[in-house]
């Protein structure tokens, strides 16, 4: 009989506090009471993160470009992302475009590591600017440097077989598979043998910058390559 | 190449140095930049209203009217802009188009305006970006049907030399094509009617007469209702099986909805017929009649709105089934809380869960009958919270179902969900199709159009080069270059798909014959790298060439590499020998300059019928048509007006 009478009570009082509780929410959904300090709700979040650039004088100052191209890189880069940040996602779909019969993407992310200097995830004005000034307007041995920078993944100093092959597989990606001769499995890693026996001069396994530039500028062929694009803008 | 990322392409060519320290042959040389690169403002006089843009902005699109040379035509010298006698509202999205890269189709404009000024610009209208091409395709939809139905009125629609399942076909589908058609759909509807009703009468009590109690009419007039079940049963079998003669896919027609109502509607006549004056079976016998209300379905074919409905309800399973989940979850809920709260009282109606389940459901959609109500207190209270939740519950998803059954009755809606997926297949195709003209294929294109150069280049045929040049932008050229960087790179070249095939073939069927021996020597002094590309097939100038059939057994049987010599002299007096050349020339080649490629040759063993040899067939829009070839004969002739001597490689 008491349990009965437990029961019911026991009921009772939930079903009360249920109630209450129901109807404190919904003054509180109204807005006509408020609970914590910092319930205003911040619905102005940031909109999506807009950057301006330094201005061009600055810029002409860091860079080699002079105030002509500076603007005609700048529209473009605008164009293509009006909030003045490229993101990696937007940056693999634009280096994508290029390269209509193969997967560019990998070669994306670690060229996306490679200018993105100050590792934020997102490659501002500048950075699109100095990469840039670097691989036209700099000396040999800049843009040695930075393509061994673009080479060694995880910034070691060291340029390993695994980092090698992975940038390797990535350029093939970029082929597709419509290619002659038909690419095989194996052929990435011929390739990266290849590199390492005219690089490795130590044959250590890694490939320091010392080597990297020595044996490149010992090359005559990837000395002219790398003249190649002095032109482009 | 999407031309909207033109603007990134010395990004992309830059980038291209992280490619040099790995490469191991020379790259190809950079095209120049000729022009010298100003960008200047364009004015675009469109009916009086003044456009600019720049002008590297309008080049992005070269195959439009706007970024090719076919502006010029509109230029006007004296105002030093050009001037369009165009719509200026419909201008705005056009230019909008080069600035951002998507186009987008403006509500207030009228379809055909806009598709024509979009011809005349020389814009595809797949291009329209998602956000407007639901819209774009809807009204062009509408604008069809309309023209459709105009044309319908006012043609005859029979078509001759229907068989006569067709014509019997076609008077199902649509009554209103002949008046027997017609007839017969009245008549089946008639008798959809009948059935139903003496369906519903059967039932019903009729007077009693004073020997007997109420009865029901069906047990009374037996015979009477059975005759016309009988009647019914026999039209709807034969208007069946008529149909199940004249569907154009038997198998089709009986898996459709509407013949398996037909099916089920006079089913249970036919299993009455067998298993009468059977006792045990017979409580069967009277379940089954209950599927005889499946008639009032047949009605479907006769009423477009009940059609829509159905499909309404298709359609909506989404929501239908979310309604059904949640009020499945508050009844639970309820009804557990409803039991344990009048668990304390007594006499009470709510025994068990599943008996408070009624009182859930008849509280939650407001019907309240009152068989079931709460005594205590507590009931009470989380009684009125399910009848304040069930209110809630159910108005939810009702006016989702509500607006698409509006929708979809207003459009009248014929197309389902997989035609609309076909269609946005061919519209990614025909796009894909249109740009990637512009890019891979390009590519390959312009890699066939070098080797052509180099020929012409080596027999100094200078009108030829320059028509060639033609419509090869800067941007392009550059966008090639790079290309051929990546080729160069991994020692690998591109080719299309047709041409991967027979790679793949080639080497599976091991059938590839080996190249014939006077130029297997020449792999000698040339570099690995090169002797790849020694190997090339290039059949693509005959891809285009109606003789597809021998070209594809042509590529099968002997080919074999051939580097073009540097002939001095002129082809069509000593070609033959020129061929022959002795391979110390080649090394001489492969210095000059990485722009020579290579291209496949099938020399004829038999060498006798022919004068001349050396040079390429090029692509025929660019040249008078060649004279047909045989499929197996080593075709070799010449033309005797132009220096060029062509070869038609087999």
């Amino acid at each position: 009989m008491l349990n009965m009478v437990w029961e019911t009570e026991g009921l009772q009082t939930v079903g009360i506090v249920v109630l209450v509780c129901a109807s404190l929410k919904l003054l509180h959904l109204l807005g006509l009471i408020n609970f914590s300090e910092d319930s205003v709700e911040d619905e102005l979040e940031l909109s999506a993160v807009r950057h301006r650039p330094e201005g061009l004088e600055q810029l002409e100052a860091l860079t080699r470009f002079n105030r002509k191209e500076l603007q005609i890189l700048y529209r473009g880069f605008k164009n293509e992302c009006p909030s003045g940040v490229v993101n990696e996602d937007t940056f693999k779909d634009i280096y994508s475009q290029f390269f209509p019969q193969g997967d560019a993407s990998t070669y994306a992310h670690f060229l996306f590591n490679a200018f993105d200097t100050d590792k934020d995830g997102s490659v501002s004005f500048e950075d699109f600017v100095m990469g840039l000034s670097i691989l036209l307007r700099g000396s040999v041995q800049e843009k040695l440097n930075w393509a061994f920078n673009l080479y060694d993944i995880n910034k070691d100093g060291y340029i390993t077989k695994e980092e090698m092959l992975d940038i390797m597989k990535a350029i093939y990606d970029m082929m597709g598979k419509c290619t002659y001769p038909l690419l095989k499995d194996d052929t990435p890693r011929q390739h990266v043998e290849i590199f390492f026996q005219k690089m490795d001069k130590n044959k250590d396994g890694v490939v320091t910058i010392d080597e990297f530039i020595d044996c490149c500028q010992n090359d005559e062929n990837i000395m002219r390559s790398m003249q190649l694009f002095d032109n482009v803008i | 190449m999407a031309a909207g990322v033109a603007a990134w392409l010395p990004f992309a060519r830059a980038a291209a140095i992280g490619w040099m320290p790995v490469a191991n042959c020379p790259m190809p040389i950079a095209p120049r930049d000729h022009r010298k690169r100003h960008d200047e403002l364009i004015i675009l006089n469109v009916s009086g209203r003044r456009f600019q843009t720049w002008r590297t902005t309008l080049d992005r699109y070269p195959d439009t009217l706007l970024g090719s040379s076919e502006k010029q035509f509109f230029y006007d010298e004296e105002t030093k802009e050009y001037f369009f006698d165009r719509d200026p509202d419909s201008f705005r999205s056009i230019l909008n188009f080069y600035r951002t890269g998507k186009l987008h189709y403006p509500r207030y404009e009228c379809i055909s305006a806009y598709d024509e000024e979009l011809t005349f610009f020389g814009i595809i209208p797949e291009i329209i970006g998602d956000c407007c091409y639901e819209e774009y395709k809807d009204r062009k939809r509408e604008n069809a049907e309309r023209l459709q139905d105009d044309q319908d009125d006012n043609k005859d629609c029979k078509l001759p030399n229907m068989t006569y399942r067709e014509t019997m076909w076609r008077a199902f589908e649509n009554p209103h094509t002949s008046t027997m058609a017609l007839v017969f759909y009245y008549v089946t509807g008639f008798f959809i009617a009948i059935s139903v009703l003496t369906n519903v009468i059967e039932t019903v009590p009729c007077g009693a007469t004073p020997s007997q109690k109420d009865m029901p009419c069906g047990e009374r007039y037996t015979i009477a209702f059975f005759c016309m079940d009988t009647a019914c049963v026999l039209i709807f079998t034969v208007e069946y099986l008529m149909r199940l003669f004249a569907a154009p896919s038997r198998y089709q027609f009986m898996r459709s909805v509407m013949s398996i109502i037909d099916v089920v509607a006079i089913f249970p006549y036919y299993i009455g017929l067998v298993m009468t004056d059977n006792e045990d079976v017979s409580g069967a016998f009277v379940t089954l009649r209950v599927f005889r209300v499946f008639r009032i379905f047949k009605f479907s074919r006769h009423s477009q709105g009940l059609r829509i409905l159905g499909y309404t309800l298709k359609s909506c399973a989404s929501e239908l089934g979310f309604l059904l989940f949640s009020l499945t979850m508050a009844i639970i809920i309820f009804a557990t809380v409803m039991f344990y709260a009048e668990k304390g009282s007594s006499s009470t109606k709510f025994t068990s869960i599943p008996a408070s389940f009624w009182y859930t459901i008849v509280t939650m959609t407001t019907l309240g009958y009152g068989d079931m109500v709460p005594k205590t207190i507590a009931g009470k209270i989380f009684g009125s919270i399910c009848s304040l939740s069930g209110v809630l519950v159910i108005a939810l998803p009702v006016p989702v179902i509500v607006s698409n059954f509006s929708r979809i009755y207003h459009q009248n809606q014929r197309a389902d969900k997989r035609r609309a997926q076909k269609v946005q297949k061919a519209r990614l195709a025909r796009i894909r199709i249109a740009q990637t003209g512009s890019s891979c294929t390009g590519f390959l294109q312009s890699k066939r159009n070098d080797l052509l150069n180099e020929l012409l280049e080596l027999t100094g045929s200078e009108e030829e080069e320059q028509q060639l040049n033609k419509g090869m932008s800067l941007l392009e050229s550059q966008h090639h270059h790079l290309l051929h960087c990546l080729e160069k790179t991994t020692a690998h070249e591109f080719v299309d798909e047709q041409l991967y095939e027979q790679n793949c073939l080639e080497t599976t069927i091991q059938s590839y014959t080996s190249h014939s021996p006077s130029f297997s020597s020449q792999d000698g002094p040339i570099g690995t790298c090169c002797t790849r590309r020694g190997k090339m097939n290039s059949p693509l100038p005959n891809s285009s060439l109606p003789l597809q059939p021998s070209h594809q057994q042509g590529s099968l049987q002997e080919l074999s590499a051939l580097h073009i010599q540097c002939g001095d002299k002129l082809p069509h007096t000593t070609s033959r020998s020129s061929l022959n050349m002795k391979t110390d020339d080649v090394g001489l080649i492969n210095c000059k300059g990485s722009q020579i490629t290579t291209a496949i040759i099938s020399i004829p063993t038999a060498p006798s019928d022919t004068t001349d040899g050396g040079g390429l067939h090029g692509p025929p829009q660019r040249r008078p048509p060649p004279p047909p070839t045989g499929p197996q004969a080593p075709s070799i002739n010449t033309t005797a007006s132009s220096n060029v001597i062509k070869v038609s490689a087999l």
